[in-house]
C-alpha cells in the first residue's frame, strides 16, 4: 500500500449522472481511483466514455452524484475550499481560443493569480517564472490571436501554473492541435512533471501520447476498464481493440505476429524495442 | 477583406503622450472637448488647434492618419455647416437673399465655428485612440469609475466586459472569414443582388456565428471558473496606473489652456 499522505485525487464509487428531458443519464458508474503526487497520468476512452467528466470531477466543476472526490484530502462538494480545490488542481481545456482571457499573453497568465489577490509584484514574479516554464517568455506582449495553436495551448497551460498548483488536469488539450503542436505540448507537461514533480492528469485519444505516460487509465462505458503501466495496459490489444481504442502500431504488429504462431513478447510499445524483437525473431530461425 | 477592420486603431509609440497615463489622456480628453465650446475668439481657435498640430507630430502620428479620422465625418459636416448658414436669422444685414433664401453673417460665422470644433473634437478623440491601447483605456474606465461601485453600479463587470470583446473581436472575424468560405464553396452568393437579396444571403453566415460564439461563451465562462474567477472582490491587478510627473504637467498645460481661453474671451473682444 502506498502512503496516504501522498495521494492527490482520490475518488470513492464516484457516480454521475446527468438529467435531460427529466430523464437521467449515468455518465460514471461507481469510479475507485487514486491519484498520487508527481505521477504522470494518461487517461485514455472513446468519445462519450465520460473521461471528460471525470476530468471535471476533479477541481469541482461537476459534483458527484453519488460517492466522494477528495483533492487532497478536501471533499469537492465542501463550497468554502471550492477555490482552494481549484487551486490546487488547474484545468487546462481543448479549445485554446476558448480559455484565453486578456488580449495580452502575460495579462491572460496574470489572470488566476489576480483573482487570487495575489500582490502585484508577486504576480509578475509568477507570471515572467510561468512564461519561461512553457518558453513563451519572448511572446508575453503578443496578442492571443498572432500565436499558433500549440503556442496558445502553452500560454492556457502557464496561466495554470502561475496558480501554483500541484496537479494539472489536460482535458484532451492536444485534441485540436496539429502534430507539431501537439509535440510542444508534450515536451512542456513532460518537463513540468520531470523538472517541478507537477502531477499531470492528461485525458486523450492518441496511443502515441499515452505510451509516454508512468500510468495508463482506461475508462469505457463510465467504468475502469484498465489500469496500470502502459507495458501492461497495452498488452490487451483484443480488448482495447473490443471498446473502440487502437493500440500503437508496433504493439499491434506484435499482436498479428504473435497470433500467426510466433513467439515475440507481448509488451512491446516503442520502435527500437520492436526492432529488437524482430531481429532476435529473424536470427533465431 | 474583413479582416482588414481595426478596432481602437492603436498607433504604437514610445512618445509621451503613449506614456501618459490612460486615465489622465481620458479626462483630458473631455477636458478638450469642453474647451472648444468655450471658444469665443479666434485666437482661442488658432490655441487650440495648434495644440493638437503639436501634440500629433510629438506623437509621430503620420497626416494621413489624420485625414483618415475626419473622412467619414465630412458629410455630417457639410450638412450641418448648410443648414446652419441658411437657417439661422442674424440681425445685421443679409449677405445674399434669393426668394425664400437668406444668408446671414451670423450664420457663415456659427457654420464656420461649429464645423472647426466638431473637426478638432474628432481629431482630438482621435488621439486619445491612437496612443493608448485598447486594453489600457478599460483599465482607465475602470479606475475612473470606481466610485461608482458605491452605488451599486457593476463597474468591473463592465470593463471584463470590454475586454473579453476586444479578445474576441479578432476570433470572431477570422471565423466570420472561414464561414463565409465554407458557405460559398456550398454555393452561397453573397456579393450579387438587392439589398433584400444580400441581406437574407447574410443569414446562413450569422446564424452558425451566432451559435459557435454561445459556445465560445459557455467554454470561456468555465475556463475562467477554473481559474479561481469570482468577480471583481478582492481582485488584484498585474499592472497598476500609477500618475508621474508627466501627468501633472500634462494637466497644467491644459489649465494655462483654460485660462489662456477664458482671458482672450474676456479682453481680446470679438475679432470674429
Amino acid at each position: 500500500m502506498e502512503n496516504t499522505e501522498q495521494v492527490l485525487l482520490q475518488t470513492e464509487n464516484l457516480e454521475f449522472a446527468y438529467e435531460q428531458n427529466e430523464q437521467q443519464t449515468m455518465v460514471l458508474h461507481g469510479i475507485n481511483l487514486s491519484i498520487r503526487k508527481g505521477e504522470f497520468v494518461a487517461v485514455l476512452g472513446h468519445n462519450g466514455s465520460g473521461k471528460s467528466t471525470l476530468a471535471k470531477h476533479f477541481n469541482a466543476i461537476y459534483l458527484p452524484t453519488k460517492g466522494v472526490v477528495y483533492v487532497d484530502g478536501i471533499e469537492t462538494t465542501n463550497e468554502e475550499m471550492l477555490f482552494e480545490i481549484r487551486q490546487h488542481v488547474g484545468m487546462v481545456f481543448q479549445n485554446p481560443d476558448n480559455q484565453l482571457v486578456a488580449t495580452l499573453v502575460e495579462e491572460d497568465v496574470a489572470f488566476a493569480p489576480e483573482n487570487l489577490g495575489i500582490a502585484p509584484a508577486e504576480i509578475r514574479r509568477r507570471v515572467d517564472a510561468a512564461l519561461k516554464q512553457v518558453d513563451m517568455y519572448e511572446y508575453r506582449e503578443h496578442s492571443p490571436h498572432q500565436l499558433s495553436g500549440g503556442q496558445k495551448q502553452r500560454v492556457a497551460i502557464a496561466g495554470i501554473i502561475a496558480m501554483q498548483p500541484e496537479c494539472i488536469v489536460l482535458d484532451e488539450a492536444t485534441a485540436m492541435l496539429d502534430p507539431r503542436g501537439r509535440n510542444e505540448v508534450m515536451k512542456t507537461i513532460h518537463e513540468l512533471n520531470r523538472k517541478a514533480g507537477a502531477t499531470i492528469v492528461h485525458i486523450t485519444h492518441y496511443m502515441e501520447e499515452a505510451v509516454e505516460a508512468d500510468r495508463v487509465i482506461v475508462i469505457d462505458e463510465g467504468k475502469v476498464l484498465l489500469d496500470g503501466t502502459p507495458r501492461y495496459v497495452f498488452q490487451h490489444v483484443s480488448l482495447l481493440k473490443k471498446v473502440g481504442l487502437d493500440v500503437p502500431q508496433v504493439t499491434e504488429l506484435m499482436a498479428e505476429l504473435a497470433e500467426a504462431g510466433l513467439k515475440v513478447p507481448d509488451d512491446i510499445l516503442t520502435e527500437t524495442e520492436c526492432a529488437d524483437a524482430l531481429e532476435k525473431l529473424l536470427s533465431g530461425q | 477583406m474583413i479582416k482588414d477592420i481595426t478596432i481602437g486603431q492603436y498607433f504604437p509609440g514610445k512618445s509621451v503622450l503613449h506614456r501618459t497615463d490612460p486615465r489622465m489622456k481620458l479626462i483630458l480628453t473631455v477636458f478638450y472637448i469642453v474647451l472648444l465650446f468655450l471658444i469665443q475668439n479666434i485666437l482661442g481657435y488658432i490655441i487650440a488647434i495648434g495644440f493638437l498640430v503639436v501634440a500629433y507630430i510629438i506623437a509621430k502620428i503620420p497626416f494621413k492618419m489624420v485625414l483618415k479620422s475626419i473622412k467619414p465625418i465630412i458629410p455630417i459636416i457639410i450638412f450641418t455647416a448648410i443648414l446652419n448658414m441658411f437657417f439661422i436669422e442674424g440681425e445685421s444685414e443679409p449677405l445674399f437673399e434669393w426668394w425664400i433664401f437668406r444668408i446671414a453673417p451670423e450664420g457663415v460665422k456659427l457654420a464656420v465655428t461649429m464645423a472647426i470644433r466638431v473637426v478638432c473634437l474628432i481629431v482630438g478623440a482621435s488621439l486619445l485612440t491612437y496612443t493608448t491601447l485598447p486594453i489600457s483605456l478599460t483599465d482607465a474606465i475602470e479606475d475612473l469609475l470606481g466610485p461608482l461601485k458605491k452605488l451599486k453600479f457593476p463597474v468591473h463587470e463592465l470593463a471584463m466586459m470590454m475586454s473579453i470583446a476586444l479578445r474576441f473581436i479578432p476570433t470572431l472575424v477570422e471565423e466570420t472569414d472561414k464561414i463565409m468560405a465554407a458557405q460559398k464553396a456550398r454555393g452561397a452568393d453573397l456579393e450579387s443582388g438587392n439589398l433584400m437579396q444580400r441581406a437574407k444571403a447574410l443569414v446562413p453566415i450569422l446564424i452558425p456565428l451566432f451559435i459557435s460564439a454561445f459556445r465560445r461563451a459557455e467554454e470561456l465562462a468555465l475556463a475562467m471558473e477554473a481559474r479561481c474567477y469570482h468577480g471583481g472582490e478582492n481582485r488584484t491587478r498585474l499592472k497598476q496606473l500609477h500618475y508621474t510627473k508627466l501627468d501633472v504637467f500634462a494637466f497644467l498645460l491644459f489649465v494655462l489652456m483654460l485660462v489662456g481661453i477664458i482671458l482672450l474671451n474676456l479682453y481680446a473682444p470679438v475679432l470674429i
